[in-house]
């Protein structure tokens, strides 16, 4: 079995999850009481106002239907229409016809904005926690390593949000070296987008951090264990050198699929830090439509979310497999 | 300015790390003389950090006198010093085997015991603690934290209270009860659930086990928050105006999705329970399923499961916070920690002018990561004693 068809099979697994957590998605939203129209008319519409709108949307085809054509519209880029802009959109004289109150002009600029902060946070997490990581390795049980383990297992252990207070009222409050609120729009500057963004990045980046670490640490540690690294050792060669030219090497795939599947928890992450900081990405989108039960709007961005969190996943998978050919035959 | 200094205190630390070891080997005291010549590049450079940290420490402590500072720093040292008293107490009291436990427990261990202990007294005894009730709701809107009338306090609420006037304290008090009596409840409901079915896949194996199996491998394809709040949206439609009912929903929801995590793990456990030879004698034996689940696979499973509960608690304990912050968690008139910091998170601008006031917020997320520290504390040294006596 060559390489490149277990790859092809890992993906079409992960086509199928993404199939079935479609399907997951879309049923729970048909799981809730009235439809579409009757949440977009409210409580005082008339019977025919509602069963008006249900042909229009289509709502009145059988559930199979309309499952495929939505799939389809989210395979083009098509999420529907959102119900709050629906209804400002009738309040402004606008028809549903025009691009306005659609949900993807809504979550694309949103979609982009969220990876800026997850790219800007990633650049300064993976080299921050790999160095930590395998110093602490390097040093276990010295008082470096206690140190790093108790402040990692803090951070890990708090909310999201309370590290973030924490990096306000020290970067914001008490010393006002960075905005606490990243408003960005469009057409600003790099620099000053960076500038804004900093400091939600700086959140994730201690949030993820600590996981990284651990990961790191324990990858490397379980790796020193073995005996090719007991012979480099005898061999005279400086702990230095056995981290950096025998240990690292075979620990690369541990390490891909520990910085890939962080990344993957970022996006768990990235929703309380953009309330907090009031940053304009997917996640702050996401629980605002919660709360005020836009449904279009919270089916796209779960798949969303859903999609980033498989595609990392397997990006992991695969990145173990062409790193390790021990996984390339099948048990 | 900030990278002029930055450039300077990095030149600083890098020619202080070069020049300590020959200045060391220069002093004529031999043990020093000796621990120099031992002593890599990167070692001494670690020094000189630890060094530079501890002057910056005294600097701020001392010299600045940063509020915000001294607090965390005696809060540090009193929760370490009542964390060495109580393994102290502990070595001295009790019965031998507690006394062996407490001899074996590091500090952190030790603390973290008390502090559960802590919070599951405030949880139980919150009517008698809290001066007032949680939905109380006072004339005195908006009073401020210290309790000095010059400043706009009062006496008779030490934190000060909300914009609609309700006790602060109190409502920090009965968040203990609320937040986490709630995520209790959840953890035991998802452990109820995922062990039963984990054991239930692991016993009877074939379809029924491969049918289970790849339904949770569906439910874990979603980011768990990201899952519950869409589920939440449902069930705030469902519940409607009831606010309690969607309390109840949050908890069924979090524990379903939380319970997969258990069912991968009683899954794996039983596993390797079944094929032992006891488990195929009880079942020749013509044993009834529930007897080979309870009698036979539960009590085999009972210390990896142990250990993952405080995870999974405070798993659970962070998402419900994390829902509550973002406001479709517990919901109003019942007090709880997430709800709180949402509240009070825009005073954090007033920490110049007043700390306490500013420290609110803090106090309520604090409260939330206190406890998990302190579990993961506890489960970290379970589980470093558990795979250390398997070595």
């Amino acid at each position: 079995m060559g390489i490149l068809s277990i790859i092809l099979k890992r993906l079409g697994l992960g086509l199928l999850t993404m199939f079935l957590v479609s399907i997951i998605i879309f049923l729970a939203v048909n799981m809730l009481p009235g439809d579409f129209a009757q949440a977009l008319l409210g409580q005082a519409a008339t019977p025919e106002a509602v069963a008006a709108i249900r042909a229009d949307l289509g709502l009145d085809r059988p559930i199979v239907t309309r499952y495929f054509d939505w799939l389809a519209g989210a395979a083009r880029g098509d999420f529907g229409t959102s119900f709050a802009q629906a209804n400002f959109g009738a309040y402004v004289g606008q028809t549903s016809v025009s691009n306005f109150g659609s949900v993807a002009a809504q979550l694309a600029p949103r979609f982009a904005n969220t990876i800026f902060l997850a790219s800007v946070t990633a650049a300064i997490a993976v080299p921050v926690s790999l160095t930590i990581g395998i110093l602490a390795a390097l040093y276990r049980n010295s008082v470096f390593d206690r140190v790093a383990n108790v402040s990692t297992l803090t951070s890990i252990s708090s909310p999201e949000f309370f590290v973030a207070y924490i990096l306000i009222l020290v970067f914001a409050v008490l010393n006002p070296i960075l905005p606490s609120l990243s408003n960005i729009f469009e057409g600003m500057s790099f620099a000053e987008r960076l500038e804004k963004t900093l400091l939600p990045a700086l959140t994730l980046t201690l949030v993820v951090t600590a996981h990284m670490m651990r990961m790191t640490r324990a990858a490397i540690i379980n790796l020193l264990a073995s005996p090719y690294i007991e012979m480099a050792r005898l061999k005279g060669l400086s702990p230095f050198r056995v981290i950096v030219v025998h240990a690292l090497p075979n620990a690369l795939a541990p390490i891909i699929n520990v910085v890939a599947l962080n990344l993957a928890y970022l996006i768990t992450g990235v929703v309380v830090v953009e309330v907090v900081f009031v940053y304009p990405g997917i996640g702050q989108l996401f629980v605002d439509s919660v709360k005020i039960r836009d449904i279009p709007v919270v089916q796209a961005c779960c798949l969303v979310f859903a999609a980033a969190y498989i595609l990392l996943n397997l990006l992991a998978d695969i990145m173990a497999i062409l790193s390790n050919p021990r996984l390339r035959i099948p048990k | 300015m900030i990278s002029i200094s930055g450039v300077m205190w990095l030149g600083g630390i890098v020619f202080a790390s070069l020049a300590l070891r020959p200045l060391g080997r220069a002093l004529p005291i031999a043990r020093l003389k000796a621990a120099c010549d031992r002593m890599s590049l990167a070692g001494a450079f670690g020094y000189v950090i630890a060094a530079v940290a501890l002057y910056q420490m005294f600097w701020l402590y001392f010299v600045k006198e940063l509020i915000f500072f001294q607090w965390l720093l005696q809060g540090i040292t009193g929760l370490g010093i009542a964390g060495y008293l109580f393994r102290f107490v502990g070595r001295h009291i009790g019965t031998d085997a507690s006394r062996k436990l407490f001899r074996q427990m590091p500090v952190t261990a030790a603390l973290g015991i008390l502090i559960i202990i802590g919070y599951a007294i405030t949880s139980v005894f919150a009517d008698w603690l809290a001066p007032y009730g949680q939905a109380e709701i006072f004339n005195n809107v908006n009073v401020l934290p210290g309790g000095d009338p010059n400043l706009g306090g009062n006496p008779a609420h030490p934190l000060g209270t909300d914009q609609i006037g309700r006790d602060l304290l109190s409502r920090l008090i009965f968040g203990a009860q609320n937040t986490v009596g709630i995520a209790f409840v959840t953890t035991c409901l998802a452990f109820l659930i995922g062990t039963f079915f984990g054991f239930l896949a692991a016993a009877v194996g074939g379809w029924f086990d491969q049918f289970l199996s790849r339904v949770v491998d569906m439910m874990m394809s979603i980011p768990q928050l990201i899952f519950a709040l869409l589920l939440m949206t449902i069930a705030s439609a469902w519940a409607g105006s009831e606010r309690w009912l969607l309390t109840v929903y949050m908890i069924i929801i979090i524990a379903v999705l939380d319970s997969t995590r258990v069912f991968r793990l009683s899954r794996a456990v039983g596993m390797n329970i079944v094929v032992m030879d006891f488990f195929e004698a009880a079942k020749l034996r013509g044993e009834k399923m529930s007897y080979l689940v309870f009698h036979e696979i539960l009590p085999n499973a009972y210390a990896p499961l142990l250990a993952e509960f405080g995870l999974r608690f405070c798993f659970v304990f962070l998402t419900i916070a994390s829902l509550s912050f973002l406001g479709v968690g517990i919901q109003p008139p019942l007090a709880d920690w997430g709800t709180m910091v949402k509240d009070l998170a825009q005073f954090i601008n007033f920490a110049v002018f007043s700390p306490l006031t500013a420290a609110l917020p803090l106090m309520a997320a604090g409260a939330i990561a206190l406890l998990t520290v302190a579990v993961n504390f506890v489960v970290d040294w379970m589980l470093h004693r558990a795979s250390g006596l398997k070595e």
